[in-house]
């Protein structure tokens, strides 16, 4: 098994005032080492929960999580937090107004100690490069830079931890649809040049056929589908499964006919 | 449907728009135009700062009567001139022309419950009507948008419902006084897909079975594809390209209508194309689709 | 307008809050206030006419003098020069504005921040503290610990700061909280980063605007606080020149010595006001920066 995260019957209940709330409910999955893996579901499918959970961000109530085969504690270590880094949905909000791009990129090099203190300036500029920024942007205020520039800083950001794992929280559902391209393009470039896995959570069906290689589709808390991405786009087992693909707006005779089958139970032959 | 001649219900005829100080303007709209006839569904899609929002917000005479915002142009609504707004036009909003907008939820006054605020859209078309009349009409409207217990959702706040069952009143109450237009700014972009599907082929059913005219505000080609008759498609302020929704999705012509049609993900795979987030060929002139071009002026 | 991918970009923001600030006459007269004020006090020994007249002698010749050569605002019932008095009073006050927002400022934002980012039995704890000094009407406060104490110049502005840090803590608190659901404390805290930096690298500059503004406005509010407690004779004793003192003394002597406190309760007047500009001009400069 070449397993880099596995869950084992994770389940997370909130209890506030007495009620409880089951958000997660005995979630069992594998992501694969430098994969590509989607999670699809709507509000309230327990994704965002999945995420935190994985980030170690909340303690699961139920089960275990396993970090290459070794369970992750309640409170984890400064190494176990530097391998799984997280990228948000907002780009607005995830960087500091107030501190230059190249603090933030900066500072999980002076957190973790990687490299010597005068090297570091020059680490930040060649991060800003890989992810297709000049070094120059490291002087500026994120203020005045577009989302999709953002969103560059925030994957650098994360890249400078060096994490095996990255959790993309809805990276590209701010951006518009040629910004989101380009980004999509260079998460792909990042995870097959970085050997990176991906927990890929978004509620875009297009966006998963676009880069994932596996999904696992979530509804009210439970998997209710996990398979390679082909697979469930040419014969969806749930009906749940077939609803979300069913309401996707296409743009092409060829997407929507291949929705149309699907929303019709039988898929035709041409449609993969 | 009404002949091709008649005017349409909105024509806007080279929209410019400034924003800021007398002295340091910034032009965000370089003169557009478009038309909306009658019981037609016209999409208007753009990307963030393309300008479609304000184009709608001066449509229904919201942006005006700030300082600073300079307009020039025409935008005739209902036989009226609405380009500096002012009250003939706010007399028709809610009656004759009403917005839906993304967020349903914080469209509702979260301090009177729904009943309350059907009411006061309802008395916007009929001032004389009374509580009893409105209340049953209110029902009705409801129920035509598929709410279970329309009573029940009159004696709610916006909170106490999901968020589709909120598009839904909003539909119900955009539609409440038969409005010769709808401007729908991102319907249901805030909502999950299963329940935006939803929202729009009720909203579509609706609004064709009335014969209301639509104006459809929207990023998302794909909703543009399902829901229109006739689309724009405007980047950075400037119209590049105008077609029915068939010619516009087969033969694209713009390159930059070309480039988002291709950057779009889809279900059927393929992959991601090395496109350029800009490009000069973006500000190439607008293509006008065959039969597809603005009514030849009017006197008045 | 710069073009989005010029190198100006990383100071817009700055740039446009002081074009803001500059626009705004109203601000500009509250710093011209605020400089001429501080400037007399800072240079009070060069400035006044009788600097000997800070002690409790005077001119025995002009006992109660009304405004005229060499007295141009007077003297009062000792002879002192009323101009002298009041710049010596000046002094006074700032430096117990200076020295009680001094300790006020960071008890307040340490409290804040903390209860604010921690959340649970931090803040509550922290917070019903801070609401308890807050019930309490300020000026009843201060006249409760003075009463408690020697009336003294020292223990006046220990009065004062006293009930003045509780504001600094809420006013902080509140800011932490909304910016503790911004993105980037969550990213800070996924690199792994320390309570500490997010505290103080992280949240606390995104307090300075608030801090700031509130401070400067302070500034004016301390000085009234401070005189209001010398007029009741709770602060500082003659013959320390002091506004809140000259006015409580002048009163005596209305009307017909109306110069006596016109002129000290002037000073306050116009000390508060130029701070008040500057604070408001502030608070719409950072509005405009965002």
């Amino acid at each position: 098994m070449s397993a880099i995260l596995e869950l084992d019957r994770v389940g997370k209940t909130f209890t506030a005032d007495g009620h409880h709330v089951v958000a997660l409910e005995d979630v069992s999955l594998a992501f694969e080492r430098g994969e590509c893996h989607a999670i699809v579901g709507e509000s309230g499918s327990g994704k965002t929960t999945l995420a935190n959970l994985v980030l170690g961000l909340i303690p699961p109530t139920a089960g275990a999580i396993r970090f290459n085969g070794v369970p992750l504690p309640g409170e984890r270590s400064r190494e176990q937090r530097r391998s799984i880094q997280l990228v948000q949905q907002n780009p607005l909000s995830a960087l500091n107004p107030r501190r230059s791009v190249g603090a933030s990129v900066r500072l999980p090099l002076d957190v973790h100690g990687i490299g010597t203190s005068a090297s570091r300036a020059g680490r930040v500029a060649a991060l800003l490069e890989e992810v297709g920024l000049d070094g120059d942007y490291a002087r500026r205020s994120p203020r005045g830079l577009s989302g999709g520039q953002r969103q560059r800083i925030a994957i650098a950001r994360a890249l400078a931890c060096e994490p095996e794992l990255i959790v993309l929280d809805e990276p590209t559902s701010a951006l518009d649809v040629l910004v989101q391209a380009r980004v999509l393009q260079l998460l792909h470039r990042l995870r097959v040049a970085r050997g990176l896995t991906y927990l890929f959570i978004t509620h875009d069906l297009a966006v998963v056929r676009a880069i994932a290689s596996r999904v696992s589709v979530f509804q009210k808390g439970r998997l209710v589908e996990t398979g390679p991405v082909e697979a469930i786009f040419s014969d969806p087992k749930t009906a749940y499964t077939r609803q979300l693909i069913g309401a996707v707006p296409v743009v092409t005779d060829e997407e929507a006919r291949l929705r149309d089958a699907i929303r019709g139970g039988a898929v035709p032959m041409d449609a993969t | 449907m009404l002949a091709p001649s008649a005017e349409p219900v909105l024509t806007i005829r080279d929209l410019r728009l400034g924003f800021g100080t007398r002295r340091h303007q910034t032009e965000v709209l370089h003169g557009i135009s478009l038309h909306v006839r009658a019981g037609e569904k016209v999409a208007l899609v753009g990307e963030s700062g393309s300008g479609k929002s304000v184009t709608a917000r001066l449509a229904m005479g919201l942006l005006q009567e700030s300082p600073r915002t300079h307009a020039i142009g025409s935008i005739r609504f209902d036989g009226i001139e609405a380009i500096s707004g002012g009250r003939e036009i706010a007399r028709r909003r809610g009656n004759r022309v009403a917005m839906i907008f993304q967020d349903p939820t914080s469209a509702l006054n979260p301090t009177f419950r729904i009943r309350g605020q059907f009411r006061d859209v309802l008395r916007s078309g009929d001032r004389s009507i009374r509580d009893d009349e409105a209340d049953r009409r209110a029902e009705a409207a409801l129920a035509e948008v598929s709410i279970p217990d329309p009573k029940r959702a009159l004696d709610s706040y916006a909170f106490q419902l999901s968020g589709g069952m909120n598009q839904r009143v909003m539909i119900a109450m955009a539609l409440a006084n038969r409005p010769a237009l709808l401007m729908a700014d991102e319907p249901g972009t805030a909502l999950d897909v299963t329940v935006q599907a939803q929202t729009l082929g009720l909203m579509h059913e609706l609004t064709e079975r009335r014969g209301t005219a639509v104006l459809l505000i929207s990023h998302n080609l794909g909703v543009v594809r399902e829901f229109a008759d006739r689309v724009y498609v405007i980047y950075r302020g400037r119209m590049v390209e105008h077609g029915t929704t068939a010619q516009l999705f087969r033969d694209p012509r713009h390159p930059y209508t070309r480039a988002l049609l291709a950057a779009i993900p889809k279900i059927s795979g393929g992959g991601l194309p090395d496109l350029p987030e800009r490009s000069p060929d973006f500000d190439q002139p607008m293509v006008v689709h065959e039969g597809c071009g603005e009514p030849a002026e009017r006197r008045s | 307008m710069s073009e989005p991918g010029s190198p100006v970009v990383a100071r817009r923001g700055g740039s446009r809050a002081v074009a803001a600030f500059v626009g705004n006459p109203l601000s500009v007269l509250g710093l011209a206030i605020v400089v001429v004020i501080v400037l007399l006090a800072v240079f009070a020994d060069f400035v006044t006419p009788f600097p000997d007249h800070v002690g409790p002698i005077g001119d025995f010749a002009a006992m109660s003098a009304p405004p005229a050569s060499p007295y141009m605002l007077g003297t009062d019932a000792m002879g002192r020069d009323l101009f002298t008095r009041i710049v010596y009073g000046y002094r006074l006050s700032l430096i117990m504005a200076v020295v009680v927002l001094a300790i006020a400022t960071p008890v307040g934002v340490i409290v804040g921040l903390v209860a604010g980012y921690k959340g649970g039995w931090t803040d509550y704890i922290l917070m019903r503290i801070t609401d308890v000094f807050l019930a309490v009407p300020p000026l009843v406060l201060a006249m409760a610990i003075m009463g408690f104490l020697e009336p003294t110049l020292m223990n006046g502005m220990l009065a004062i700061t006293a009930m003045w840090w509780p504001w600094y803590a809420r006013l902080v608190y509140n800011v932490t909280r909304a910016e503790a659901q911004e993105g980037y404390v969550l990213a800070a805290e996924t690199v792994g980063a320390s309570t500490l930096h997010i505290l103080f690298r992280e949240i606390l500059p995104n307090c300075w605007p608030s801090i700031l503004t509130k401070m400067t406005l302070d500034v004016g509010f301390v000085i009234l606080m401070a005189s209001s407690l010398s007029f009741l004779g709770l602060g500082v004793q003659p013959p320390t020149p002091d506004l809140g003192s000259m006015v409580a003394e002048g009163a005596k002597y209305m009307p017909d010595g109306w110069w006596l406190s016109l002129w000290p309760a002037l000073a306050i007047l116009l000390v508060v006001l130029g701070f008040n500009l500057v604070g408001d001009g502030l608070r719409e400069a950072f509005e405009a920066e965002n």
